[in-house]
């Protein structure tokens, strides 16, 4: 059986790192009792895979993780009792069963939608670089990678950006940024913008599956029945 | 877990390790007193751990304290701030801790509102050159003691502290048996030698005894485990399974002052191993001691754990500190089913003339078959374990290490064509209450020359790596391993002159502290190089370890004379002290010693734990050449 599982990170544990995140869910799955299929081999691991990274440091309410059981069992009650497991900060907000044949979510997920809080800014100034960066054909950042400079264009990346609202210490923009064939990071749009803005609390509030005109969340790919998509507030 | 709750009448711990979290917080002894102490209605335990170079900076730019994890209440609010010191290179940590947590370093200057320093761990056994900077030292196991300093500590909060009244208050905390309150003694030197430690009071004991905690069974700690959200060293269950060891080794010092032998009943353990999974979800246990595979019950506690079906086959089993002669195929076979745990093996020495001056006896054949029977069990790769710099050692005993390791891997090719030996090779630091203590330790040449023989040797050998402990390093550990008071002014300026992370090896700052010491005039030859002699008084006399010294000395000299002594678990007391002088006697379940080897008998004892050791009389030796 596989199931896949929405959480979300905020607060302190923000400071904890995708490996880390990794091993904390691995104990939780184990103290909760789930069947958890294994990998092979010399050393072998429970078989789970987390969606795209998400910088340490960072806020998110669309955090996924695909789980690969042994058996099939009841999952309606997991979001509870597993959100109870784990670190304050942390809960489960839905978990679905998917089909054994589905992408992974580094394949499947096409966007990721940010709220970004900026410091030391007004509205305005966000607003003229945020109208700048959109109305660029071309943004372009050169970067190291394995020790060469290379040129990227973060420009097609940019799908959606917009400034949300004032906040006490600057103000927060909304980003639709894309994941295919690399993920945009916020944190690269900032540098690039003119003036370049500094974040102060970044969250992912979505993650999306696009295929043609249709977008979906990840536990949306789900044959309905089965779901148990529960909102935790 | 239930957030610590503070309240006027309680004493407030704050358990501090003076490095990193990563590094201090599987620290198992501090965990166990962290959950003794919150179990108490009278007192609050919380945690702190030294911050890293840059959070330091960032706390002094912003005037902040140094804070508990648990919730980050400024250290100055705590009765106690207990330090755990197992190494001498985090003594400057110690300093720095103190005073970022806005207390005055030296004991002298503190005032009643001042927390009490307390330290306790392996380290303390010899406290004098931080004698100045500490207001107690706890010697030995630690359930009990935290008990009776929380009592007294109490009573004195409770009847209003007065600036006076802080002596007053070490005075009675030195009436606790195994508090050693180094204020309260006079130290007097005959020239550059110690000449006398003395109390300043006729109701301060002349001479402190550890405490010892006579079943372990009676401390089944921790029960709840702290699971660290970050990664961090040992990041696995730990369940200790005994605690002391006899098997004499003799620069061993842990096990000298850790005697006598106290096994855990196997269903007490088997109950911690299960709820500590349960609680934890760890898929990894370590069954902890200082050679576990000397527990009577260790082939059991190993299979019940890998077959219980609550495990599913996924919880692997590791033994730290592991005896070759008591590692056998059946072990092998089964630690390996979940996962293979990495291995270490720790003959210590490269021929059998220098293992029986160091009383780790291991045969050749012992090791070969330790580690023919891992590798026949799907392992590539292990560890080796050794120290150079060892008494008497000659460079055919230094050259002996690289001889053992080629034949391992060669033991090794018959199962797979890559496997392979890493060597590890530590410069040895003779240490308090052991027969070496009077052993003069290898200077810095002498050890990199027998670094550089090793690494001629196993250069041109497939299979064998090697890593080694920086002598530098070794060096400046020996000069504090047997200080004493001289050096607190050392360690104070080696710190305000920024040493700290001693043993990190990017801080590791071995010119400042060389420096030093000739600034104030000490000779590090002095302290580490020069044998010492049997009346010269140690600095550690006046503490005891239940070791008779007079034993300790015997035991020397059987060193010299490459005698060998078997364990005495399983055999007739030698009358070390340490059962003895405090009434208390070896917990072991087996009167035999378990399967494998020679188990230091000569004798083949593969076939099972049926053979009992036999007795030879001690033999007498002469004098000491």
């Amino acid at each position: 059986m596989h199931l896949r599982f929405r959480f979300n990170k905020s607060g302190k544990v923000r400071f904890t790192s995708h490996r880390d995140v990794a091993r904390i869910w691995e104990r939780v799955l184990r103290r909760a009792g789930l069947p958890l299929a294994y990998s092979e081999g010399f050393s072998p691991r429970p078989r789970l895979s987390f969606g795209l990274a998400l910088s340490t440091g960072y806020e998110s309410d669309a955090e996924y993780l695909d789980a690969r059981l042994r058996e099939p069992i009841d999952f309606h009650d997991l979001p509870e009792r597993l959100s109870a497991l784990l670190p304050v900060g942390m809960d489960v907000t839905g978990v679905v069963e998917i089909p054994s044949s589905a992408d992974s979510l580094q394949q499947a997920v096409t966007s990721c939608r940010w709220e970004v809080d900026v410091i030391g800014v007004d509205e305005q100034i966000a607003a003229e670089a945020v109208a700048r960066a959109l109305a660029a054909t071309e943004i372009v950042v050169t970067r190291e990678r394995k020790g060469k400079q290379v040129t990227d264009d973060l420009r097609p990346g940019v799908l959606a950006l917009d400034v949300l609202e004032p906040t006490e210490s600057g103000c927060r923009l909304a980003a639709e940024l894309g994941t295919q064939p690399r993920a945009l990071r916020p944190a690269e749009l900032l540098n690039a913008l003119e003036p370049r803005l500094e974040a102060l609390v970044v969250r992912r509030t979505h993650q999306w599956i696009t295929a043609g005109d249709e977008r979906c969340e990840p536990l949306a790919i789900a044959p309905s029945p089965a779901t148990s998509n529960i909102e935790v507030s | 877990m239930q957030a610590p709750s503070h309240a006027p009448h309680k004493v407030a711990w704050l358990f501090t390790y003076p490095d990193t979290y990563e590094i201090g917080l599987p620290n198992q002894g501090l965990q166990i007193l962290y959950e003794i102490v919150n179990e108490r209605d009278d007192a609050v335990a919380e945690r702190s751990y030294a911050p890293w170079t840059d959070l330091e900076a960032e706390l002094r730019q912003r005037d902040m304290p140094l804070f508990s994890v648990d919730t980050h209440r400024p250290a100055r609010a705590f009765d106690i701030l207990a330090f755990n010191l197992s190494a001498e290179l985090t003594y400057t940590n110690l300093l720095n801790c103190i005073d970022l947590a806005g207390v005055p370093i030296r004991s002298a200057e503190r005032r009643a509102d001042d927390p009490i320093i307390a330290v306790g761990g392996h380290c303390t056994y010899n406290p004098e050159p931080i004698a100045d900077f500490v207001d107690i030292v706890a010697l030995g196991d630690g359930e009990e003691l935290v008990g009776d300093i929380t009592e007294v500590v109490r009573d004195w909060k409770a009847s209003g502290r007065t600036d006076g009244s802080r002596e007053n208050l070490l005075r009675e905390l030195a009436q606790i048996p195994g508090v050693y309150c180094p204020s309260l003694y006079d130290v007097s030197y005959d020239g550059e030698f110690l000449a006398e430690v003395t109390p300043r009071y006729p109701d301060v004991p002349a001479v402190v005894e550890k405490r010892t905690v006579a079943d372990l069974a009676e401390w089944p700690y921790p029960k709840n485990q702290l699971v660290p959200l970050t990664e961090v060293v040992h990041d696995r269950l730990n369940v200790e399974v005994f605690r002391g060891c006899t098997r004499g080794c003799r620069f061993c010092q842990a096990g000298m002052i850790t005697r006598p032998v106290r096994e855990r009943p196997a269903d007490q353990v088997r109950t911690m191993i299960q709820n500590g999974l349960e609680r934890t979800g760890y898929d990894e246990v370590s069954l902890t001691s200082l050679s576990t595979a000397d527990y009577s019950d260790v082939q059991r506690v190993v299979e019940e754990t890998i077959d219980d079906p609550a495990n599913c086959g996924q919880v692997s089993v590791a033994l730290p500190s592991l005896r070759v002669d008591a590692f056998t195929v059946n072990v092998a076979a089964k630690i390996k089913s979940a996962r293979r745990t990495g291995l270490t093996f720790a003959p210590e020495a490269g021929t059998w003339r220098m293992r029986q001056v160091i009383n780790k006896l291991i045969r050749e054949e012992d090791l070969y078959g330790a580690v023919e029977s891992a590798y026949s069990q799907g392992w590539r790769r292990m560890k080796l374990y050794f120290l150079t710099g060892l008494p008497t050692e000659t460079d055919e005993d230094t050259a002996g290490i690289a001889e053992l390791a080629r034949n391992c891997v060669k033991i090794g090719k018959q199962y797979n064509k890559s496997a392979s030996v890493t060597v590890s090779v530590g410069g040895y630091v003779p240490k308090p209450f052991t027969p070496f203590q009077w052993f003069g330790q290898n200077t810095v040449d002498e050890l990199h020359r027998k670094i550089g023989l090793l690494r001629d040797e196993t250069r041109r050998a497939k299979g064998v790596q090697m890593k080694w402990h920086d002598p530098k390093a070794t060096l400046i550990e020996g000069i504090m391993s047997r200080g004493d008071r001289r050096l607190g002014p050392v360690i104070e300026e080696v710190w305000r002159k920024g040493g700290v992370f001693q043993e990190w090896s990017e801080h590791f700052a071995y010119d400042l502290w060389i420096d030093t010491m000739a600034k104030h005039g000490l000779s590090v030859d002095w302290y580490v190089h020069r044998h010492r002699t049997e009346p010269e008084v140690l600095p550690w006399d006046h503490l005891s370890a239940g070791l008779h010294k007079d034993f300790l000395w015997q035991d020397w000299r059987d060193a010299l004379a490459e005698v060998g002594l078997p364990d005495c678990r399983w055999t007739p007391c030698y009358d070390c002290g340490a059962c003895t002088g405090y009434g208390i006697e070896h917990i072991v379940a087996s009167a035999t010693p378990p399967a494998g080897g020679s188990q230091g008998t000569g004798q083949d004892l593969t076939g099972g734990a049926s053979v009992p050791v036999t007795l030879s009389p001690r033999p007498s030796v002469g004098s000491l050449t």
